[in-house]
């Protein structure tokens, strides 16, 4: 065979002269250029924080921040405007509160049917159909809401406004169930089958395992996962712009028309609120107030997932 | 002396046992609902909007008369937004994903910028929206055009690109990377020839699901000022636009009801371009799925 | 008598020229004093071994003893591993690659490796082999040809794949994607291959063929092989190091490693008493 001796050039020969000719240093250009490229993320969270505060300490230059905490209307447009961000906040927590209802248990039941009960052949039928369900874009739901949840909602309960807080909360809670549902099953199907095993040994029944075992030795990835979903319904803002009507108020009542924060934001942003105007700045007030609220779930979900992560 | 009474546990099985069956059922149903609403949603719509979906639907402009109204320019205006979303945002996921599994070194940086990721993930889509606006907009005065709308959207689904490329980067088993390193290649000859070719199934599902997330965005674009009644088609990245959940938003607003299947008829459409999406990711999935 | 004895005693720890006999040939790797640690753990301990060409050499031990470390700092792969801190030389051809302005790239064009587990990239086959040649610049179309046909050929795999050098690599079988990643490890011509237990992942035919192909390719090459299978050093090598706990026990030319050995703790080891 005698490799070497057939050859009329030499492999290791050309290499050399090629090496002779490089030009540009990838290996120290491409982990600098790729290091840039990973600061834009930074940057990015770094521009939110800074347009949130510079536009938001334009608008409190005008309205005092107290007032904006304490007052308890919210009128913009009014001849004498009125800027209490309590009545969009409440508006919001009646819309999050209404998706929990529906979303927290359905989901749960969802992730321990699909972890305890399922085949994997039901598993891989329904998996997809939860994934579909997650990525049907927010307008296509807020459209359902009006014309199809709201309808069906005052066939029930003759006394609902056509602009309300229950059917776009419902469909909110639908829109993050699928969520609740994955994280959770994550959650549930990495607890070790040892520790089922135990159970069922002792003769407990599935439903006694899953409530006693294994939803305990999973709970801080479930609860992480709902903090996570309500941090989304929080910021939902197509189902609740179209559904939920634009009639900030404090009452407790979900038949009414309410108005959430990212509502107010695209009702501004959409009718044509001149720049420099105060209700132009009142928008970034009133999204540092969201981006406030949704920046704490996120981070309460992180703490939770990692500070009670499970030691198997 | 026994401390367990052997009958009365026999005599409690069977009510055991017949609460777990009942609480089975409970969990189907609840698994049904999703099932069923995502049924009732599609055949509400479909029976909507399949009798406003046409030819003309397809080719016409905006319309103040509802049997007149055509997606065309939203439609065009969407991919347009694609056009400017997917180098950008694919760019810079990917870029970011390398720099993380690849060259950064576990320090305090490193932390923060992997926190900063995930904290991103879950910032309202709005909040994008206002950032676009005083950035992209108004501060390097790019107006209401296709750049400053796709700017602001890459940066909204850059967070599922860098995690979904991440995924797909560390799933490349070490020995390839042994395997070109110990013929001599360079650390970003192994990356750019080994790692990324056998990366490329997972980053491109990952990147699809991202834009698929992008093209039915909203909120941030009703922010970022991009109009809803738009005439014309958009010549360059600079020109203004509109994109189809934009006009399906406007159509839902108006009170009359012809508007609402119009509306459906703009959905149907927005959907089938997201199943379309969605299948090629399953495809590319499934064709590369467990390679090595 | 006592002179006699004094010399036996002595000759461990001079290398075991004594009982040399195979005739040297030219050294191609010296190690001296070479230690190496992972984190806090003595991983190596003062090795000393020098390697020559166009020989086989083989690497015994137990599992843990060293070996793989060993032959992974060869090539300084085991830079890859974090934490990873060394001390005395290596010289390769009369340079010490453990100085930090050997770049390791130019010493593993060098010096090729054949790694444990067969891993051929996911591309095809002709891909596989011409991987080498084109990251370091050879791009002419008719010459990356003559390198696939060369490098399969000297790999014994040509007969098998030349009909299907488009076809992905994952398609072959454990022993022919084995003796693939030889090929490509041949395609740049190195001048040492190392081979890190090359056939535990392999079948016991799939095993003999890569033994026979050890056997030719040292002929043109200088190949030092890890294995753990005794009966794999005996053989195909011409010189065998038996490690434990990160120190050569015992270096010599194979047949009096396993006809002779010097130690007893070598003895054990090639009886089976441990290991």
């Amino acid at each position: 065979m005698e490799l070497r001796k057939t050859e009329t050039y030499s492999v290791q020969q050309m290499i050399l002269e090629k090496k002779s000719k490089k030009k540009i240093n990838m290996e120290k250009v491409m982990p600098k250029l790729l290091f840039l490229m990973a600061a834009i993320s930074v940057f990015t969270t770094i521009g939110i924080i800074l347009t949130l505060i510079f536009e938001t300490f334009i608008f409190f230059d005008r309205v005092s921040i107290v007032k904006f905490l304490t007052e308890a209307k919210w009128l913009p447009f009014a001849s004498t405007p009125s800027y209490g961000i309590m009545p969009l906040v409440i508006g919001t927590l009646k819309i999050t509160v209404i998706a929990a209802v529906v979303a927290v248990p359905i989901g749960l039941a969802t992730a321990i049917f699909l972890s305890e009960y399922a085949s994997e052949k039901t598993r891989r039928i329904i998996k997809p159909i939860l994934e579909v369900l997650a990525g049907i874009p927010t307008i296509v739901y807020g459209f359902f809401a009006l014309t199809f949840v709201t309808p069906v909602l005052r066939d029930l309960f003759p006394s609902l406004d056509m602009f309300n807080a229950l059917s776009p909360g419902i469909v909110v809670g639908i829109m993050i169930m699928p969520m609740i549902a994955s994280l959770s099953e994550d959650a549930l199907v990495s607890v070790p089958k040892s520790i089922r095993e135990g159970a069922y040994a002792l003769g407990a029944t599935k439903l006694e395992t899953t409530i006693k075992v294994v939803l305990p030795a999973a709970i801080s990835g479930i609860v992480a996962s709902i903090v996570l979903a309500l941090s989304r319904a929080i910021g939902e803002t197509m189902i609740v712009s179209v559904a939920g009507g634009s009639t900030p108020n404090m009452s407790m009542d979900v038949t009414s028309s309410i108005q959430t924060m990212t509502a107010y934001i695209v009702q501004v942003s959409s009718g044509d609120a001149g720049y420099g105007t105060t209700i132009y700045y009142s928008i970034y007030a009133v999204g540092m107030t969201l981006f406030v609220f949704t920046l704490i779930m996120n981070l309460l979900a992180q703490f939770i997932s990692r500070k009670f992560r499970e030691e198997y | 002396m026994k401390l367990i009474n052997k009958s009365q546990v026999a005599k409690k099985m069977p009510v055991r046992l017949a609460v777990n069956t009942v609480c089975k059922g409970l969990f189907f149903l609840a698994t049904l609902v999703g099932l069923i609403v995502l049924a009732i949603l599609f055949y509400r719509i479909f029976t909507q909007g399949i009798g406003s979906l046409n030819g003309d639907f397809l080719q016409n402009f905006a319309s103040r008369k509802p049997e007149e109204a055509g997606i065309k320019a939203a439609l065009i205006g969407s991919i347009w937004l694609m056009v400017v979303v997917a180098p950008v945002s694919l760019l810079l996921g990917v870029g970011t994903a390398i720099y993380l599994e690849e060259y950064a070194r576990k320090n305090w940086i490193t932390t923060f910028i992997k926190v900063n990721i995930s904290n991103l993930a879950g910032v309202p889509s709005i909040v994008f929206g206002l950032l676009g606006l005083t950035v992209f907009v108004r501060a390097l005065a790019l107006d209401r055009s296709i750049l400053a709308a796709g700017l602001t959207m890459s940066l909204l689904v850059l967070p599922v690109i860098i995690v979904a490329a991440q995924e797909a980067i560390r799933a490349v088993p070490r020995d390839l990377r042994e395997a070109s390193f110990g013929m001599g290649a360079t650390k970003w000859q192994t990356i750019l020839k080994v790692v990324l070719p056998a990366a490329v199934p997972g980053i491109l599902t990952g990147g699809i699901l991202a834009l698929s997330r992008a093209i039915g965005e909203t909120a941030p674009l009703v922010v970022v000022g991009i109009p809803m009644f738009i005439a014309f088609l958009p010549q360059t990245v600079m020109d203004t636009f509109t994109v189809l959940p934009m006009q399906i938003y406007n159509w839902t607003s108006r009170p009359q009801e012809e508007f609402q299947q119009v509306a459906a008829a703009g959905i149907i459409v927005l959907l089938i371009l997201l199943i379309f999406m969605n299948s090629i990711a399953v495809l590319i999935r499934n064709k590369f799925q467990k390679r090595y | 008598m006592n002179m006699t004895l004094m010399r036996e005693n002595e000759s461990p720890a001079n290398g075991f020229e004594n009982v040399e006999s195979v005739p040297f040939s030219e050294k191609v790797y010296e190690t001296s004093n070479l230690n190496l640690w992972y984190g806090e753990n003595h991983a190596l301990k003062n090795i000393n071994l020098d390697m020559h060409q166009n020989e086989v050499t083989a690497i015994i031990g137990p599992s843990g003893c060293g070996k793989s470390t060993y032959i992974k700092t060869l090539n300084r792969m085991i830079e890859l591993v974090p934490d990873v801190k060394t001390t005395g030389q290596i010289k390769y051809r009369n340079r010490n690659i453990l100085d930090q302005s050997y770049k390791v790239e130019d010493l593993r064009t060098q010096v090729g490796m054949v790694f444990q587990k067969p891993n051929p990239f996911p591309k095809s086959i002709y891909d596989n082999v011409v991987y080498g040649p084109r990251i370091h610049g050879i791009k002419n179309k008719k010459v990356l040809d003559e390198i696939v046909e060369k490098s399969l050929k000297g790999a014994a795999i040509w007969d098998e794949v030349k009909d299907r050098l488009h076809e992905n690599a994952y398609g072959l079988s454990g022993g022919q994607q084995q003796r693939l990643c030889i090929a490509r490890c041949l395609a740049i011509e190195p001048d040492v291959i190392l081979m890190d237990e090359p056939t535990s992942a392999l079948d016991p035919i799939s095993t003999l063929k890569i033994e026979e192909l050890v056997q030719e390719l040292k002929k043109d090459f200088s190949i030092i092989i890890v294995t753990h299978n005794m009966q794999q050093a005996a053989r195909i090598s011409d010189r065998t190091a038996f490690f434990l706990n990160g120190e050569v026990i015992e270096y010599s030319d194979t047949n009096t490693i396993f006809s002779n050995p010097n130690d007893k703790r070598t003895e054990d080891y090639i009886t089976g008493r441990f290991g």
